[in-house]
């Protein structure tokens, strides 16, 4: 449905977006992740039709968007970055604006209209001048916007960016529930929206893509995922290390924390190792040793530390420590 | 999807104008800009051009300031067309919809026109006078009326292109009076004359001038419809709509 093939901008002699590629199809929803300034949002914007790219291509169903870019457009919904909106207008009027400007007319307007109002929770300040709108509203009214003419494909510059946690909730299974008949990009900073929504991720930095995949297998990349945690009662936390340290598989144990009565510890298996035998070995360590055990899980990896290896390598190492 | 383009087209104008003109009047400006436009007409023809001193039943008194008078009035009014939308952002929703540049560029222009043809037909009571008073020559009026249509057309359309390079509202505003400015002076009698006793060549100084509102403005006061000056006005829109369209574009390439 979407394919952006080689994208690069530059702006002078900077360089904004870097190479970049990808495909999404019906049904999917693809997260954008990136530092601020890692060329997202000039990615959507190339995406859109807003900018025209330097180098490469994009496709949108059967069109290419500088070739065909209203047949382009038509099927694309757009909420930009800071959801900009007309101040001086009301909101029934903005939507009817943009109802206009996508070519719906008669009681087809009129009832994209109230159904975008409906779907975003507008009812009540419907006939409110937009300037005194709060954020929360003026966002959504800006996500309605891009909605209205029931769009195949849509493209969310940070749609949670300055919602409240409720909010949040909403649009994000918003996202998801257009997400089964759409093609949604979305961009975002905030990485447990990523596994809230998305059906695949990508991670941009300085303007190239530099990690791709569903988030479970993002995920699998983090420096801790696949250890098995343990949470053990015990009087000597090194007699239980150095047993823990005995099991074959295991590379390496951290004490994660140690006060008096139970300690927890983390074991990392080698690298051939599933972390489901090893997780399994433990438990049986567990009952020859007759330990006091009430936790014992295997770590899924984190996101944001996936994140962080990803576009910080310098200081991989100090995070890491922590 | 399968409607046929020029109906789209004239939607999309449609749309566009009536979002334009709703806000001019959604907020106070246009109550404002309209009283203040009245008021100085007012006192230019009747204090400063002596509309009664002269015992002519013309409006010539009243005509000659337009040029002067657009010079503030017009730029305030396009001022904020282009630069207001960079502003807020809104720049980026509205070429992100299946419209094309030329659409919005004209239909912004058209509709700061209509609100400038509504200022101006609200000096009607000066034809009514002037009749009530005298017997002019109505077809001299409205030639006057055309001359003033058309120049204010040729500000505002310079307005448009100023607006689109600044997303200041007040850069856009100055750059356009100082455009509109030199293009009055070029043909302005009192520089054109210093022009030639200070031993410019004729050829020079016809040529300037020819590029001047004022040449051509004159000619319509004078009650004559000449196709070279109604050419005039009107190519000077089209270049500045055009120009206009090429600064958004290359902005975004």
């Amino acid at each position: 449905m979407i394919k952006v093939e080689n994208l690069r901008k530059t702006f002078g002699s900077k360089i904004a977006v870097d190479g970049v590629s990808f495909e999404v199809k019906k049904g999917e929803v693809l997260g954008f992740l990136g530092p601020n300034g890692a060329g997202k949002s000039t990615t959507m914007r190339m995406i859109t039709g807003f900018l025209q790219p330097t180098a490469g291509k994009v496709r949108v169903g059967d069109y290419n968007m500088w070739e065909n870019p209203l047949q382009a457009k038509r099927l694309i919904g757009y909420l930009p970055e800071n959801a900009p909106l007309y101040e001086d207008m009301t909101v029934s009027a903005f939507l009817e604006f943009v109802a206009d400007l996508r070519g719906l007319r008669g009681a087809e307007k009129s009832k994209a209209v109230d159904k975008a109002v409906d779907t975003c929770f507008l009812q009540s300040v419907r006939h409110q001048s937009i300037e005194t709108l709060s954020k929360g509203y003026r966002h959504r009214t800006c996500f309605a916007q891009s909605i209205i003419h029931d769009p195949e494909v849509l493209i969310l510059d940070e749609p949670t960016d300055g919602l409240d946690p409720n909010q949040k909730h909403e649009v994000r299974s918003l996202i998801r529930r257009m997400g089964e008949e759409k093609v949604i990009i979305f961009s975002t900073h905030i990485l447990e929206e990523v596994e809230a929504a998305c059906s695949s991720a990508i991670i941009i930095d300085r303007g190239r893509i530099v990690a791709k995949g569903t988030p479970d297998e993002l995920k699998k990349t983090s420096p801790r995922a696949g250890s098995v945690v343990v949470r053990v009662h015990h009087s000597e936390p090194d007699a239980v290390k150095s047993r823990l340290q005995g099991i074959n598989d295991v590379s390496e144990v951290e004490v994660v924390e140690k006060n008096g009565a139970a300690s927890v510890f983390r074991a990392i298996p080698k690298a051939q190792t599933s972390s489901d035998s090893l997780s399994l070995q433990i438990s049986e360590m567990i009952g020859t040793e007759n330990w006091k055990c009430d936790e014992l899980h295997t770590e899924e990896g984190r996101l944001d530390e996936v994140f962080r290896k990803i576009t910080m390598p310098d200081t991989e190492t100090a995070s890491a420590s922590k | 999807m399968s409607q046929p383009i020029s109906n789209t087209s004239m939607g999309n104008l449609k749309a566009v104008i009536k979002r334009e003109l709703l806000s001019y009047f959604f907020s106070p400006i246009a109550y404002v800009f309209i009283v203040i436009f009245l008021l100085l007409a007012g006192f230019f023809t009747f204090m400063i051009g002596g509309f009664f001193e002269r015992g002519q039943a013309t409006l010539e008194s009243f005509f000659m300031w337009h040029p002067w008078l657009y010079l503030f009035f017009v730029p305030a009014v396009g001022m904020r067309l282009w630069s207001e939308e960079k502003r807020l952002g809104t720049l980026e929703l509205l070429f992100t919809m299946p419209v094309q540049l030329w659409q919005v560029a004209v239909a912004k222009f058209l509709a700061s026109w209509i609100f400038l043809i509504l200022a101006l037909a609200l000096t009607f009571p000066y034809v009514i006078t002037v009749n009530w008073l005298g017997d002019p020559d109505n077809g001299v009026i409205l030639c006057g009326y055309i001359g003033s249509f058309l120049l204010s057309g040729a500000y505002l359309a310079i307005s448009c292109m100023t607006s689109a390079l600044t997303r200041s509202q007040v850069i856009s505003f100055i750059l356009s009076v100082v455009i509109c400015l030199l293009l009055i002076l070029c043909g302005w009698m009192p520089v054109t004359d210093l022009l030639i006793t200070s031993g410019a060549p004729v050829w020079l100084v016809d040529l300037v001038a020819g590029l001047s509102f004022m040449t051509h403005y004159e000619g319509l006061q004078r009650g004559v419809v000449d196709s070279r000056d109604v050419i005039y006005f009107l190519s000077v829109i089209v270049f500045a709509l055009f120009t206009n369209a090429i600064i958004l574009r290359d902005e975004r390439a």
